[in-house]
């Protein structure tokens, strides 16, 4: 399966990013064949508004099933819900970590979204 | 005639001038509350025949049985407001602006459009003065459509004063552009004059004729007044930082109403933008 992991860099040991829709990129781990691959998401740093929702699309057209990043908003959290993928929320410090986290079993997924929109 | 009353910070003096101006003005008139957000005029007039007309935009809904899945109103969409991914597109109606690019691509007709209402304009007399306030619902974010509709009730006949929102966005585009003269209500602080000098550029785009009111203006801040004069912008009125003004103003009482000077002011401020508007 294919993990999405909100970031400001384009490598495993890059710095973790809590914010989704307006994260500078992600990074898509490849959980099988252990290889991953980085996704620009800089169209939305500055979108006047659905940048949650732009974000989600680019989370959907990756291939991810799941996402970790730091919290997630209502619009992002029903298009990410329809899609089928899976949110977990964590306060890793790297891109690396927050996999490690996953794969060691210690993220829940979120059941609502965890913070308002434009929180 | 249309006069705008603008600021760009909030909270200078817009509707205490507006409310003002209605009540000095020299023949019909009608106050326009497009301060759509938090709309406020209401309270400083004895309103009857009180009537509230809803305001709808058209929003696009997608026929589940007619949608082949291309994906095309997704992809014209420039505000993110309709998300697919193989299955019908989701529609999120308050991201949308209402342009209907979604309705035209799509190949399929299934795309229909349903009006969905994002707010109310209110509509009153108090004595001579008509008065029509937009209200947005809780929740909704665009403005200017509310706006629209209750500047659609200027009677240009008569003397309109249009309460703009503050800012210098969209909202006050929309309440300020076709006015014939705006006034902006500035108060001599750094912040004050910062948003001042913006809306200015902002009117001065708009190629719409403007004066300055400085509110609570005696302070030792300059810097309004020389901007002004190096500027060449008239500064139509100065308004003190008077308790009385405050204290009348928390009561809900117009500033005409609680000190009667300021109503010859007034008139005399009509007369001086109706000689401006004359001699063009």
């Amino acid at each position: 399966m294919k993990l999405a992991v909100t970031t400001t860099g384009k490598d495993m040991g890059a710095p973790f990013e809590s914010r989704f829709g307006r994260a500078p990129g992600f990074i898509v781990y490849d959980l099988d064949n252990e290889t991953f691959e980085a996704i620009d998401n800089s169209m939305n740093l500055n979108a006047v508004q659905g940048a949650g929702i732009q974000a989600a699309m680019n989370i959907v057209k990756s291939g991810a099933t799941a996402l970790i990043t730091g919290h997630c908003g209502p619009k992002a959290f029903q298009v990410l819900s329809q899609a089928g993928i899976q949110i977990y929320n964590t306060e890793a410090q790297t891109v690396a970590q927050a996999i490690e986290f996953f794969v060691a079993g210690k993220l829940a997924p979120l059941q609502s979204p965890d913070v308002g929109g434009h929180w | 005639m249309k006069i705008a009353v603008a600021s760009g910070k909030g909270g200078t003096g817009k509707t205490t001038v507006s409310l003002a101006l209605a009540l000095t003005a020299p023949g019909k008139v009608s106050l326009l509350d497009c301060d759509v957000e938090e709309p406020n005029g209401d309270i400083f007039l004895h309103l009857e025949n009180i009537k509230e007309e809803n305001v709808f935009v058209p929003v696009p809904h997608v026929d589940e049985q007619k949608c082949i899945r291309c994906g095309k109103c997704s992809e014209i969409c420039q505000f993110n407001a309709i998300v697919f991914f193989k299955t019908p597109p989701m529609i999120f109606k308050e991201l949308c602006h209402s342009c209907g690019g979604c309705s035209k691509v799509c190949p399929s007709s299934a795309i229909i459009e349903k009006d969905h209402k994002i707010g109310v304009v209110i509509a009153g007399n108090d004595k001579n003065i008509e008065f029509f306030q937009g209200k947005m619902d809780v929740g909704v974010a665009m403005a200017p459509p509310v706006i629209k509709k209750v500047l659609s009730k200027i009677n240009d006949a008569d003397f309109n004063v249009i309460d703009a929102p503050p800012g210098t966005s969209c909202s006050m585009i929309s309440a300020v552009k076709d006015s014939d003269y705006t006034i902006i209500v500035t108060e001599p602080t750094p912040f004050g004059f910062n948003d001042m000098k913006i809306a200015v550029e902002t009117v001065k785009k708009l190629s719409v004729d403007f004066g300055i009111i400085i509110n609570k203006a005696d302070t030792d801040y300059l810097e309004t007044e020389k901007y002004c004069q190096d500027n060449k912008i008239e500064i139509l009125m100065k308004i003190p930082n008077d308790v009385n003004i405050a204290k009348a103003y928390s009561k809900g009482t117009p500033l005409t109403e609680a000190m009667p000077e300021y109503k010859t002011k007034f008139v005399q401020l009509w007369s001086r933008i109706n000689d401006k508007m004359g001699k063009k």
